[in-house]
């Protein structure tokens, strides 16, 4: 009776380290464009409200926009971190 | 002239002078487009900031105190323009009732068209993308804008109606 032929996994086969990288990246970079497109909302919002005279709303846009940024910053690091890995193979 | 390397034909002299090709220039990779979107977003985050800094030291405002009209001069349901507190702020006086009158700018908080007053509707229009705004508070009652009109606030002397301020907030005038 013959050996069984060893063969990778299907997933593997199908989804290479490499593919999988690119998932990994596009579905960041999907993530970072709502990511923005949130913060945009929030600046144009912000700047209506503080024309109609109401000051108090700059502070609370700043720290949502900052925490936003940074989150974003973290999304980019992330891409950064899964393109090198996949270069390096 | 320059023979192409799979046998297609020939080159032309313009290829090779002009040797850059336009589908490499408009190609961009995920890794400049990531870049391209966490600039972005630190721009969005400096505009916030930016507002942040401008509220922190914006300066109180000081209104000159200027007379606009005499009451008998504008009739029921009639209007004067008039400029204040600047002379390139055009201001809209609206004599609401007999011992009433209130004043706008009259610059639509929407993209800044002159704003009328419409008697038969009771109401302050803009021509320009329909926008309402209610003449008792200046408040939006439809269209584009977002924001209330700035509402001059009036003190009367007699006969005399006298501009001393403007408020944004229509609650603030309220509360006034």
């Amino acid at each position: 009776m013959p050996d069984p032929e060893i063969r990778p996994s299907d997933s593997t086969a199908r989804f290479p380290p490499e593919r999988r990288g690119l998932t990994a990246i596009d579905g960041a970079l999907a993530l970072l464009a709502i990511l923005l497109i949130v913060q945009m909302w929030l600046l144009t919002a912000t700047l209506e409200s503080w024309l109609a005279g109401h000051h108090g709303v700059a502070l609370p846009g700043v720290l949502i926009s900052g925490a936003l940024a940074l989150a974003v910053l973290g999304l980019y690091r992330f891409i950064h971190g899964v393109d090198r890995e996949v270069r390096r193979r | 002239m320059k023979r192409f390397g799979d046998g297609r034909g020939v080159e032309p002299l313009w290829r090779e002078e002009v040797s850059i090709h336009a589908a490499d220039e408009r190609y961009v990779s995920r890794r400049q487009f990531a870049k391209f979107l966490v600039l972005t977003s630190l721009g969005m985050f400096a505009g916030n900031l930016w507002i942040l800094v401008k509220s922190w030291f914006a300066k109180k405002p000081v209104y000159p105190v200027q007379p606009v009209a005499r009451l008998g001069e504008v009739p029921v349901g009639g209007v004067r323009l008039f400029n204040y507190p600047g002379p390139h702020d055009p201001c809209i006086l609206v004599r609401t009732a007999e011992t009433e009158a209130v004043a706008y700018s009259q610059k639509c908080t929407h993209l800044s068209c002159a704003v009328y007053y419409s008697h038969e509707n009771g109401r302050i229009e803009c021509p320009c993308h329909e926008g309402y705004f209610s003449v008792e508070t200046g408040r939006v009652l439809q269209g584009p804008p977002q924001r209330p009109l700035p509402r001059v606030v009036l003190r009367q002397d007699g006969d005399r109606l006298v501009a001393i301020g403007m408020k944004l907030d229509p609650e603030e005038v309220r509360r006034a």
